[in-house]
């Protein structure tokens, strides 16, 4: 990757061979736009990959998150968890379908499909619950975070989830991914 | 196994299917109505089951006595469609005065007499749906800003430009934040590109479900961009070594979130404010958006608000449970970012119908994710035969471009394709091609990166029908 380093030594190897740079980049190697962040401001910002950086303070377990749940998912997610599609609502089915995905009829759900529990954690503190995005605290996140994970009898009901304990969560279709095989190159001509 | 057998859907896939048919059946006979007030512009290539409606129509608005069915009629013709405005047509315009230079306010608005707009797929959620380009409507390379296929996954955000920014941090030398004024400053670049949903005709795997060109082709668009290089951006904060993606995010309900390859990003990635010359619209990310030439439209983070660069990507929903290939095997590919190489014919297609033998000039889209549209060949015979199209204009990279090919319609039955070649060298393959590979689950397993040739079948009366050959 460049960095401001390799420019600096290029500019000065382009300098040592008389050569004139552009004026404006000689005069400035920056444009100077944009102010600086501060880490209160980046505090407000999160993305959380698999091994679990940036995974806030709190913890939860599913006993406190059937009660998260019944308030704020329910109506689109269903008392089994089973989803919705009701016009106007079209939630998915959060669990089942484990064995299903090499069949004619697979079911993706967080218990089949997910690969990462740290994605569940993300995207529900980002986006959930649909009529209230982000409103939930992060202890209630976890709470259903682990209600959602030990309905799918990934983890058992007395399990805590916090910043330590999920990332470790061991999901069933953790190894069902693979890269991208395309281009296939039985398509060249 | 042939293909399409034992296709079974579960009860929210086959709902799913059935909404979507019946929407789009309900903007098909909406299209006749409206091509109902304007028999010059359809008159050559009449939709089927037209003259029968046009009959009914008439028979009713000659009644005086059916009063409901004449207001009903006037009242259609006063309404405009959507983007014009109604004016009374003069009976001679060259004996009077036409409207007052600027009376429209400033910004003009499309004729009255102009009615083809996107359609929604009915998913059951109005925020988290997608509506589909009229590519046979199109009339030159660039679609129209406001007929650009959209996808949302929670609504469109209203946002004020003088309280948005871009924050670029995470693995970077200085962490930096961008008002909008910041970014207009540096140097932009102005460039063709289409986008188009790697769910582009995923109802087409298993079987001819969509009838129109709209329905199995037209989440893709296509616009001139212009914006800021991110490799213009990157300089600006530096890099960190190690760095290898970076995370986009946007601003919408759904706080969007993909992982994006550093080399990607440092190739042509553009953070861009214009589209077709003027602020990209609002439903296409207003104020800012992230564009990725021949990626996945998912990857295109609309309301683009912070860039994170990190040493790996960081397994968004979207890049995991969704946007992910499930092969046969059970396994899923994963970041399938490229658009690969496809086309399909507008002229004729589907719903279409040709009032006899003759000639045609038959017109379609050719495009490609990695490069340049090296070549296009068409087919009068469900692919027995292939004779080079003409291309009709100079092929840009990662850009549509419109092929045409003169065809002499005997009068008896025909299939129409038409297939890409790339720069690269890369052939449009046959559905067939592609289940070979990847195998077949379902309709619901794997529904991404569908780029397979299409086939339209033309019968001896001319009706043109979305098949499978």
């Amino acid at each position: 990757m460049f960095t401001h380093k390799t420019f600096l030594a290029a500019a000065g190897l382009l300098l040592a061979l008389s050569i004139t740079p552009a004026k404006a980049q000689d005069a400035n190697d920056h444009y100077g736009f944009g102010s600086a962040v501060s880490e209160i401001e980046l505090a407000k910002y999160f993305s959380i990959p698999a091994d679990g950086r940036g995974l806030p303070p709190g913890s939860g377990k599913a006993t406190d998150g059937a009660k998260v749940y019944a308030d704020s998912c329910v109506a689109c997610h269903g008392d089994k968890l089973q989803g919705n599609p009701a016009k106007g609502i079209g939630g998915d089915k959060l669990i089942g379908g484990r064995g299903s995905l090499a069949t004619k009829t697979p079911v993706k759900t967080v218990e089949s499909y997910w690969p990462y529990s740290t994605t569940l954690f993300d995207y529900v503190k980002r986006a959930m619950p649909f009529n209230a995005p982000g409103s939930l605290s992060d202890s209630e996140v976890y709470a259903v975070v682990a209600y959602i994970l030990s309905e799918a009898k990934i983890i058992k009901p007395t399990d805590v989830m916090d910043a330590k304990s999920l990332p470790k969560v061991a999901m069933p279709n953790r190894d069902g991914f693979i890269a991208d095989a395309r281009p296939e190159l039985e398509l060249y001509r | 196994m042939k293909h399409g057998e034992n296709v079974r859907y579960d009860a929210k896939s086959k709902q799913m299917a059935e909404e979507m048919i019946a929407a789009e059946k309900r903007h098909l006979i909406q299209r006749e109505l409206v091509d109902e007030d304007c028999e010059c512009k359809e008159g050559m290539f009449p939709r089927k089951h037209l003259a029968s409606r046009r009959r009914f129509l008439f028979a009713a608005g000659s009644l005086a006595s059916t009063l409901s069915a004449v207001s009903l009629a006037q009242a259609q013709d006063k309404k405009a469609p959507p983007g014009a405005v109604h004016f009374d047509v003069a009976a001679d315009p060259t004996k009077e005065q036409g409207r007052a230079v600027a009376a429209d306010g400033g910004y003009g608005s499309r004729s009255q007499f102009e009615t083809e707009v996107r359609w929604r797929f009915p998913t059951a959620n109005e925020n988290t749906s997608w509506s589909m380009t009229p590519l046979e409507k199109m009339l030159g390379n660039l679609t129209p800003s406001g007929l650009h296929f959209e996808r949302h996954h929670g609504g469109i955000p209203t946002i004020d430009p003088s309280k948005h920014s871009l924050i670029v941090h995470g693995m970077v030398g200085t962490p930096k934040k961008f008002t909008m004024a910041d970014i207009k400053r540096f140097p932009s670049v102005t460039r063709k590109h289409f986008i188009e949903c790697s769910g582009n005709g995923l109802t087409e795997w298993n079987k001819p479900t969509l009838k129109s060109v709209q329905g199995t082709h037209g989440l893709l668009s296509t616009s001139e961009w212009t914006g800021v290089q991110f490799s213009t951006i990157a300089r600006e904060v530096g890099l960190k070594d190690g760095s290898a993606w970076v995370l986009a995010e946007g601003a919408d309900a759904a706080v969007m979130t993909r992982s994006i390859p550093m080399e990607k990003m440092l190739k042509d990635a553009l953070i861009v404010y214009g589209q077709n010359g003027e602020a990209i619209r609002p439903e296409q990310g207003y104020p800012l958006r992230l564009l990725l030439p021949g990626f996945e439209g998912n990857t295109h983070i609309k309301w683009l608000r912070r860039l994170e660069v990190s040493d790996k990507p960081f397994m968004t929903r979207e890049e995991t449970s969704k946007y992910t290939d499930l092969l046969a095997n059970g396994k899923a590919r994963q970041f399938s970012l490229d658009m690969e190489a496809k086309s399909v014919i507008t002229f004729p297609s589907g719903e279409m119908k040709l009032p006899g033998a003759g000639f045609y000039n038959v017109q379609g889209f050719a495009w490609s994710g990695r490069g340049r549209v090296q070549s296009v060949d068409v087919s009068v015979d469900g692919g027995k035969n292939w004779h080079p199209a003409r291309l009709e204009s100079t092929p840009e990279s990662i850009c549509t471009v419109r092929f045409s090919y003169p065809w002499m319609w005997d009068g008896k039955a025909a299939i129409l394709q038409s297939r890409c070649t790339d720069e690269t060298g890369y052939v449009q393959p046959t559905l067939k091609q592609l289940i070979a590979i990847r195998g077949s689950n379902g309709p619901f397993g794997s529904i991404y990166h569908l780029n397979a040739i299409q086939s339209w079948a033309v019968n001896e009366a001319g009706d043109v029908s979305n098949v499978h050959a």
